[in-house]
């Protein structure tokens, strides 16, 4: 188990200093700087701002100077807000794209389980097909689409629940939990519906419905626990999915996570901010899979060789 | 049963969050707090160092200069400042300060003028807006680098209650710039406390941190959600405030914006979609709003780029296009067919001229200028990437094309890309606006000055220029727009830019919102709104 952790740190670098090189390059090499803007900076102001945030350097003095920062934790201040840093937005935004990805998976565990076991029970009727089915259209639906369709039937002409926030009104975290976590939903649901079919056949299932059990015994104490390994192997690129891809559903509900300030950081070419949330995205990726492969590794002793 | 347990757990989940809500807008009627959508997140909140529009509306609540604007968008009323004399040349400003507060007590005193203007020309603190206040004596020269002695700016404090500006030039619309946000005072030792007076990224503008004068006090800053600001018990005229509170919310979305204001979530929109805007008209027609904004929407043009060095054909295009076309059947949000690049203003300078559309007239000029539809070279126009900008680049792209034969290519590309192409002339035709920073032609008209940073077309005409400087050294309003009517003329006959239309403001207001008076400027003095009771 050490063995895999190690090697899995040892790619992990390598991977993270690819990620900020190209990002480094990236960002410096596309047109526009983080000054422009449609009031012309005289040069004598430009010149001050650029000496400010060390632009005047060469760009490979740069690489090194913000390498070496990043070392030590220090991502630089950012360009877009002045005066605060990309560790305090990473802090302001983390905790809650967390939540919301947090939320959702709970969310799509809580509806995918009950709809894939239901699938399994009752395979090929209408139990089966109508949650199934529905979970292929929820796969298929991007949040681009489901958030204003959700908000426009459930926010303004029902109007149960707040349009948009987070934490801001009661209720205004239920449509974007559900959008974002719906095609989640769908996922679980298949993955615990095929899980579940294969065990309901096993032995010992049917050993535990002759001593007599009954069935909600049967499918929650022993068909559940080997039912459910391919969602859990499936959680850890969940949550990474989910952390990197909350952007879209934080826009659409004006929700002040880190997503926002990523997207908000490329448009504004707020470099230390871009580089500073593309690192981190990184490391959480890399982080959850790794969490993934762990667990899958406790679960399946062949895979720890 | 299991699962019936616990989807009924998860339902009465869902149905306990929603909950009895009721929507912020309906209980402002009891709480009094006005719940704005105010655009993109604010970068900070120095008055010396920001340039935006929703900056700019927040500051308004927090900081008072020498005047207010008016809230019909008349001649300002008097703020920090009581009551001014000026000299019989109009060279010399005497500013009697009212007894006034900060928000921590401390009392607003003439030095703080002194001290704030100084910051603004340090040429170290980076401020965008210091030709704001280039009309006094030495202060270009201070900014520039040029002189490294502050006492020698036209600008004295005599007395703590007494600020004296000497101007290098009559500037009739001097009064109208001490609205401007770059203008208004700071409270030193608050700066200092936190950084020097140059620092960048003072950590003054934070919630707990900061000093204003004006109305409101700064309570809350929750980034990418709200700006909470409070009614202040120290403002001089804080009989006037009613409102307890206002709620700035970042909106950069107009769609999320529209949703927001259905569903009682804010007061103010700042836009409205395109496509709602007639439905709107139909269906709300008291909470839409449109009104005049002075603001011009044209297209600059690079006159290094062959065809386009030729004035006749850059009046070939202008009059090749139907602006009454563009505006009711295109951009459709009750905007009006451009009449010059100044927009109208009724109750001061009206501009010349006209643009008419004369698409026989185009022709023959394009002729004159030695060009047929076949040698015209394709003509590539910039935009940046939006709907609106599309749709009227398309329109455009179809005149020219019928008119005068000439291929057009359409460009779009993301906003810094395109602030970047003209900034090193890297286009041949851009789109381009241009929203006055205060009520006065100067706003629009300096901006063609030659080697101005905003010109950007490579236009420059010495005439012009020099009508400028007389219209700055003119002692009365009367001479000073006569000459800016000269110099207007000589741009709308050489046509560096092309007007298209000037800006409406349109956004919807819910009924409970009382004193949101429309102005040219778009400029709303919180003291004077309130919210009726129900």
């Amino acid at each position: 188990m050490l063995n895999l952790i190690l090697r899995r740190i040892g790619i992990a670098i390598p991977v993270l200093l690819t990620v900020i090189t190209l990002t480094f390059l990236m960002v410096h090499s596309a047109p526009g700087g983080p000054f422009d803007e449609e009031k012309a900076v005289s040069a004598e102001v430009l010149a001050k701002l650029n000496e400010r945030y060390n632009l005047d350097q060469p760009l490979t003095t740069q690489y090194f100077d913000y390498l070496s920062g990043v070392l030590v934790g220090d991502f630089g201040p950012s360009f877009r807000y002045p005066g605060r840093s990309v560790t305090e937005l990473i802090s302001i935004g983390l905790p809650i794209t967390f939540e919301l990805a947090l939320y959702s998976i709970l969310f799509a565990l809580c509806i995918g389980v009950i709809a894939g076991v239901l699938g399994a029970l009752r395979p090929n009727t209408a139990l089966d097909y109508i949650p199934m089915s529905t979970a292929m259209i929820g796969i298929c639906i991007p949040s681009i689409i489901l958030g204003p369709v959700l908000i426009l039937i459930f926010g303004i002409w029902l109007e149960w629940v707040p349009v948009s926030g987070w934490g801001y009104m009661p209720g205004d975290k239920i449509l974007p939990i559900i959008t974002l976590g719906t095609a989640y939903a769908a996922y679980c649901a298949r993955l615990t519906r095929g899980g579940m079919l294969e065990i309901l056949n096993q032995d010992f299932i049917r050993t535990a419905r002759a001593k007599g059990l009954s069935e909600t015994r049967v499918v929650v104490v022993h068909a559940l626990r080997g039912g459910l390994t391919p969602v859990i192997a499936f959680l850890g690129p969940a949550m990474a999915g989910l952390l990197a891809g909350s952007f879209v559903v934080e826009t659409i509900f004006g929700i002040p996570g880190l997503g926002r300030f990523y997207v908000e950081a490329a448009f504004n070419r707020d470099y230390t901010m871009i580089l500073g949330s593309s690192i981190f995205f990184s490391f959480l990726i890399v982080t959850f899979n790794l969490l993934s492969d762990l667990v899958a590794a406790a679960l399946n002793p062949k895979l720890r060789d | 049963m299991n699962y019936k347990i616990i989807s009924i757990c998860v339902l009465a989940f869902l149905l306990n969050s929603c909950g009895e809500t009721i929507s912020p807008v309906e209980s402002s009627y009891e709480t009094k707090i006005l719940y704005l959508g105010n655009g993109t997140e604010p970068k900070d909140l120095d008055p010396h160092t920001v340039t935006g529009v929703p900056e700019s509306k927040i500051l308004m609540a927090l900081i008072e200069g020498l005047v207010i604007r008016h809230p019909d968008g008349l001649e300002p009323l008097p703020g920090m400042a009581k009551s001014w004399d000026i000299s019989a040349d109009g060279k010399e400003y005497i500013f009697y300060i009212r007894e006034a507060l900060w928000s921590n007590g401390d009392a607003v005193t003439a030095y703080d003028f002194v001290y704030a203007w100084n910051r603004v020309l340090m040429p170290t603190l980076g401020s965008k807006y210091p030709d704001m206040l280039y009309d006094v004596v030495n202060a270009e020269e201070f900014n520039k680098g040029l002189i490294d002695d502050f006492s020698l700016v036209g600008v004295k404090a005599l007395d703590a209650k007494t600020l004296k500006v000497n101007l290098r030039n009559p500037a009739p619309y001097f009064i109208e710039l001490l609205a401007h946000y770059t203008t208004r005072p700071v409270h030193k030792a608050t700066i200092e406390k936190y950084g020097t007076m140059d620092s960048l990224g003072n950590q003054w503008t934070r919630p707990g941190n900061f000093v204003g004068n004006g109305p409101f006090t700064l309570e809350d800053w929750k980034l990418n959600q709200v700006i909470r600001v409070k009614k202040s018990p120290t403002y001089w005229d804080a009989n006037r405030v009613k409102l307890n509170e206002i709620h700035f919310l970042p909106i950069d979305n107009v769609t999320r914006e529209d949703f927001m204001f259905r569903s009682g979530r804010i007061h103010v929109t700042g836009s409205v979609p395109t496509e709602k805007i007639e439905v709107y008209r139909e269906e709300y027609p008291d909470q839409i709003t449109i009104t005049p904004y002075y603001g011009t929407y044209y297209y600059r043009i690079n006159i290094n780029k062959k065809p386009l060095d030729s004035k006749l054909v850059r009046q070939a295009l202008s009059l090749s296009i139907d602006r009454e076309k563009i505006t009711t059947k295109v951009a459709k949000g009750g905007q009006l067919p451009a009449f010059s690049f100044t927009p109208p203003d009724p109750n001061s300078y009206f501009p010349p001229t006209t643009l008419e559309y004369d698409p026989e007239k185009a022709k023959e000029l394009l002729e004159t200028a030695g060009y047929s539809p076949e040698t015209l070279p394709t003509i590539e126009l910039l935009y940046n990437t939006s709907e609106g900008h599309q749709k009227i680049a398309e329109a455009m792209q179809q005149m020219w094309k019928e008119t005068l034969g000439v291929d057009i290519i359409l460009t779009n590309t993301d906003w810094k890309v395109y602030l970047s192409k003209q900034t090193t002339g890297d286009y041949e035709i851009a789109r381009a606006g241009w929203i006055g920073d205060y009520q006065d032609p100067k706003s629009f008209l300096d901006m063609m000055v030659s080697g101005r940073g905003n010109n950007q077309t490579g236009w420059s005409n010495e005439d012009y220029d020099n009508l400028l400087i007389k219209a700055a050294n003119s002692t009365t309003q009367k001479e000073r727009f006569s000459y800016m009517y000269e110099a207007e003329k000589i741009l709308m006959d050489e046509l560096p830019i092309i007007p298209i239309y000037t800006y409406t403001r349109i956004f919807m207001k819910h009924e409970s919102v009382e004193g949101w008076n429309p102005n040219l400027l778009d400029s709303h003095a919180y003291q004077y709104i309130s919210i009726k009771d129900k």
